[in-house]
């Protein structure tokens, strides 16, 4: 009896203790990758960085046109990829609410929205490289609008089904139009939300490589020819870290730092919008 | 407020009493206004839902035309063979979906167990006040772009690992007749068990954040009862949260596995892009996502292009499948919870 009493104990530590190693396992990591990146990319990051070119092996330069690049096209990606994600979104919380539509859209949303995005580059390139003849900037921002969509769609239906009925009653009640009571009340009841969501998609994209391998490609040079193959700071980072050269993977390190404190700064500011206010 | 002693409103309407006929018109001008961006808006929501779709059968389409003149040239022997030879034009999926599942199973072999004791530690040991703080670490693991756990792995994490784990894997089940070859040959740093290793970490979140809610989920009286019994803490957890979550643990663990065989940037850096199958997990591999980054854009010929998208069809046939198992046994979940 005292036996099994002890037994048990012994078994209820030891896994309290794997649990707490378990913590420490997953927290390790991130404390690991984040100061090895802190550690490698600052003593690269100046302001040269910022405002030079990607230098030819042996040279010094900087990540102007990647940057400049990744801003093209994550800027162009939400544009297209927002309207269509919130519109169907819209659709899904408001109109078709309790319609077969809406959980098959859903279904297939949540497929994409962890596809491998590898495929989503393959898709792209097939019907936009091949028909154009050329890889373009604008193919690879297309890829990342793929990428955009089911998350924003995601976030707008969850945040307008949080939009209290009464709201809408009490408008429709006024005589307000459904499409109205969706534009003027519903969306700014959700506003935040919805915000959140694209800042979600836009922290996704920004460090996509995968999908513009083969849709932008990239390019040694500055260009912001949307027709043409454009730099974007991931392709450069993978290229540059592969490659046997160190000040090349010196500035593949800095690039991603400058990328991982983007992405971190978004999902932050984005978690601080969407976290439950007070009690007020 | 009483209206007694006045007309009903809609008596004043309906005589036109007090509206001109052109307030009328304009009343009705504006109400027609009103009725077409009301209808507009709809349809605009609709043909959106309808895109997204558009936008799943497109890719299943282009990938199925892409792939075509692979499959139809080379045929079965595309699925069975690991040849992969560009100058004879003899392509053949194996290596890579090997090195697919396999890096996958490593991952979710060490992923699912810490996961799941760090959604344990998350719901049942952690003071309230840490709870957040550390979730939100552990969810900032899954924001880190792939690249950057790439370009970590191959410069820090695969030369530690040939440094310390695998010489000693290699000293530990050298002697061990089957184990031995499942360790063999020089510790490259780079390779399956790397690759493994460095997708588990990418999973973690994943597993660890959906386990945290749906264990969250479980009724407390459901666990008070136990408690009150005198269970101790791993008992109550494994013998009443865990059964009662399990089918949304299992959906957790299909969606972190969706993740892992779908993965790219970061398994294309340290898995040392060998198109053969080793029987040793330290031995350089392939996988389907790293074969088609290294070679599509340098891929000449079609046959050899229509392969590599024939590659990433059958990973997105895998994920599909896998996803979608996920989906389910979530939804199955939430209806319970619901």
């Amino acid at each position: 009896m005292i036996s099994l009493y002890a037994g048990r104990k012994r078994r209820n530590g030891l896994m309290i203790v794997l649990a707490y190693a378990a913590t420490a396992f997953g927290l390790g990591w991130l404390v690991l990758i984040l100061g090895q990146l802190l550690w490698e990319g600052l003593s690269g990051l100046s302001l040269q960085v910022f405002t030079e070119m990607t230098p030819p092996p042996g040279g010094s330069g900087g990540l102007l046109n990647p940057i400049v690049g990744s801003l093209i096209m994550t800027t162009l990606a939400v544009l297209i990829g927002t309207p269509i994600g919130i519109l169907a979104g819209t659709y899904m919380a408001e109109y078709g609410r309790y319609e077969k539509l809406t959980s098959v859209v859903r279904f297939i949303n949540d497929i994409l929205l962890s596809a491998p995005s590898i495929v989503i580059g393959l898709f792209v390139y097939e019907i936009l490289v091949v028909s154009m003849g050329n890889f373009s900037g604008f193919a690879g921002a297309v890829a990342l609008a793929v990428i955009v969509v089911p998350v924003v769609v995601r976030t707008t239906e969850d945040m307008l089904l949080l939009v209290p009925n009464t709201l809408r009653e009490a408008s429709a009640a006024l005589g307000l139009p459904r499409a109205h009571i969706v534009l003027t009340i519903a969306y700014r009841a959700a506003r935040a939300g919805i915000l959140t969501g694209i800042l979600l998609a836009i922290a996704r994209i920004s460090g996509e490589t995968a999908p513009l391998l083969f849709t932008a490609l990239n390019n040694q040079f500055w260009s912001t020819n949307l027709g043409a193959p454009m730099a974007s700071l991931p392709a450069v980072i993978f290229q540059f870290a592969l490659s046997p050269y160190a000040d090349w993977q010196r500035l593949a390190w800095t690039g991603a730092l400058i990328i991982s404190f983007t992405v971190l700064a978004l999902s932050i500011i984005a978690r601080i919008l969407s976290a439950p206010r007070k009690s007020s | 407020m009483s209206s007694a002693g006045r007309r009903p409103v809609t008596d004043l309407a309906l005589s036109g009493a007090h509206f001109g006929s052109k307030v009328i018109e304009e009343r009705g001008a504006v109400l027609r206004r009103l009725r077409r961006t009301d209808s507009l808006f709809r349809v605009a929501t609709r043909t959106a839902a309808y895109t997204v779709l558009l936008i799943l059968s497109g890719v299943i389409l282009a990938l199925m035309i892409g792939a075509w003149p692979a499959l139809s040239t080379l045929g079965i022997d595309f699925f069975i063979t690991q040849d992969w030879n560009p100058v004879t034009e003899k392509f053949g999926a194996l290596a890579p979906v090997y090195g697919t599942i396999l890096t996958s199973l490593i991952a979710m072999a060490i992923a699912v167990p810490v996961g799941i004791l760090i959604a344990l530690f998350l719901t049942e040991l952690c003071p309230m006040w840490l709870r957040r703080p550390i979730g939100i670490a552990i969810e900032l693991l899954a924001g880190i772009p792939s690249i950057i756990y790439g370009i970590w792995g191959l410069f820090v994490f695969a030369p530690f690992l040939q440094q310390t784990l695998q010489p000693f894997l290699i000293a530990l089940f050298g002697p061990i007749p089957l184990l031995s070859s499942l360790f063999a040959g020089p510790p490259y740093g780079i390779g399956m068990l790397t690759a493994g290793l460095v997708l588990a970490i990418m999973v973690l979140p994943f597993i660890t954040s959906v386990s945290r809610d749906v264990f969250d989920a479980v009724p407390p009286v459901l666990k008070e009862a136990a408690y009150g019994m005198g269970c101790t803490t791993w008992e109550v957890f494994s013998k009443v949260v865990l059964p009662y979550a399990r089918v949304g643990v299992i959906g957790g663990v299909m969606l972190g596995l969706g993740r892992a065989l779908g993965e790219t940037m970061a398994v294309t850096f340290v898995i040392g892009n060998a198109h053969k199958i080793s029987a040793s997990i330290l031995a350089p591999g392939t996988t389907i996502s790293a074969t088609i980054a290294n070679e599509f854009t340098e891929a000449v010929g079609d046959i050899y292009t229509s392969s590599l998208i024939a590659l990433g069809l059958l990973l997105f046939v895998i994920t599909f499948v896998v996803l979608a198992i996920a989906r389910y046994m979530l939804l199955r979940i939430e209806r319970r919870i619901g």
